[in-house]
């Protein structure tokens, strides 16, 4: 297994102070901590740094730590030493992933009251996750298969985890940030307890052609200027198909054009908004420089930068 | 063949209790209850008993949670935070929405 340098994950020296520690805890916290930070990486950096932190903060696990000598790196091969005791058995906190390195060193976390107490019987716990699905899915509904670490408890309640796959219905007409609640799919019970919920958070992915705002999307369509001039019904692509829109005349760029009910599907379905903008042809030709001309010649009293004042 | 799981979508049709909420969250039904007095959430009825949540409102109550756990704000620094977060979505969304990203 590798090395973990668990003061260069909280970028502290190996004299640091408790109280150094502590800050520089907060301080990565808030940098990484995934319900606030958009860096790429937040969720991976938040763990590790919850780990080191979890060793640094006990005076007792980072002793230990320290014994094992400052002139490992992170990342080289590491075996616990031979007279290492695993004297760490502790209780509580979510270890289930942490690193196989922490687990060598200091065991893995057990539930409390659980194993020898037979007659003991709880409920499971819920779990959460998030699944990404595309915009498309939401309107015709999807299946996602989900692969879960599920931690399981032996009869000296050691933890261990499992993988559980599930292939979970996502229903039609869901929207980015709902939440899909499935019973019986969470943690097990303990004893005779039922096991937990899992709940699924939705997201969309990004969509190169649309935008999503709750129940309605959006799409910026390119229209020739005479189709905006003149009006014209185009083909227009949506999430479910392509449909025909009409362009009234005299149409600027920016206008929002609705198609009732072409949004996100529901009991209340969402709209799609097309808006217009107007795309020019290239003046790359003899020919085209002198359409352009003749529309400047055409169309001498448009001031286009009237209200400018200038 | 992985088993076959069917949802439900958490919303006003198909809510949650403060006691669903408070497993979900794995809190105390007080936290929940100071949660709503901070005006962090604002559910659908009006006594803790008929308190309906929707899966927008869990995971505010699990963001206030992480946040009040892993970076040791109080309630209110937790309601400042969330509120914060909300302004700087609502500007993403308004910067997506001019092509800016």
């Amino acid at each position: 297994m590798e090395f973990k340098d668990y003061y260069q994950v909280m970028g502290v020296k190996r004299d640091a102070t408790q109280d150094e520690i502590k800050r520089a805890y907060r301080q990565l916290a808030r940098k990484y901590h995934p319900d606030v930070s958009k860096e790429a990486d937040a969720e991976t950096r938040f763990k590790e740094l919850g780990e080191a932190y979890e060793v640094l903060k006990d005076p007792e696990k980072r002793a230990a730590y320290d014994q094992l000598g400052a002139n490992w790196k992170a990342g080289q091969d590491f075996r616990p030493p031979p007279d290492w005791k695993e004297g760490f058995e502790f209780s509580g906190g979510d270890t289930a992933d942490y690193s196989d390195f922490f687990e060598a060193l200091y065991g893995r976390g057990s539930r409390p009251g659980h194993g020898s107490r037979a007659s003991f019987h709880a409920q499971g716990e819920d779990r959460h996750a998030r699944v990404l699905i595309d915009l498309e899915d939401a309107y015709t509904g999807t299946t996602r298969s989900i692969t879960l670490r599920v931690p399981e408890f032996d009869a000296q309640g050691r933890v261990s985890t499992r993988e559980h796959t599930l292939n979970v219905t996502i229903p039609r007409g869901v929207r980015a940030g709902q939440h899909i609640r499935l019973a019986g799919q969470g943690g097990p019970g303990i004893g005779q307890g039922k096991p937990g919920d899992l709940y699924l958070e939705v997201g969309f992915r990004p969509h190169v052609r649309y935008r999503v705002e709750e129940r309605d999307v959006y799409l910026d369509l390119p229209i020739a200027p005479w189709e905006a001039a003149l009006g014209a019904t185009v083909k227009v692509p949506s999430p479910n198909g392509v449909v025909e829109l009409k362009i009234p005349p005299d149409s600027a760029a920016g206008r929002k054009l609705r198609l009732k009910g072409r949004g996100i599907p529901g009991n209340t379905p969402g709209d799609l908004y097309v808006v217009l903008q107007i795309a020019l042809p290239s003046a790359d030709t003899d020919a085209a420089k002198a359409l352009y001309r003749n529309m400047g010649e055409q169309f001498k009293s448009f001031e286009p930068r009237a209200k400018l004042g200038v | 063949m992985p088993p076959q799981a069917v949802g439900i979508i958490l919303d006003e049709q198909a809510p949650l209790t403060l006691v669903e909420l408070t497993r979900a969250c794995a809190v105390r039904a007080e936290l929940i209850v100071e949660l709503v007095e901070e005006g962090v959430l604002a559910p659908i009825g009006r006594e803790p008993d008929h308190w309906r949540f929707t899966g927008a409102h869990m995971r505010r109550a699990r963001v206030a949670v992480h946040l009040q756990r892993d970076l040791g704000v109080n309630l209110a620094g937790a309601a400042l935070a969330l509120q914060l977060l909300d302004e700087i979505e609502a500007l993403r969304a308004r910067l997506r929405a001019m092509g800016a990203d």
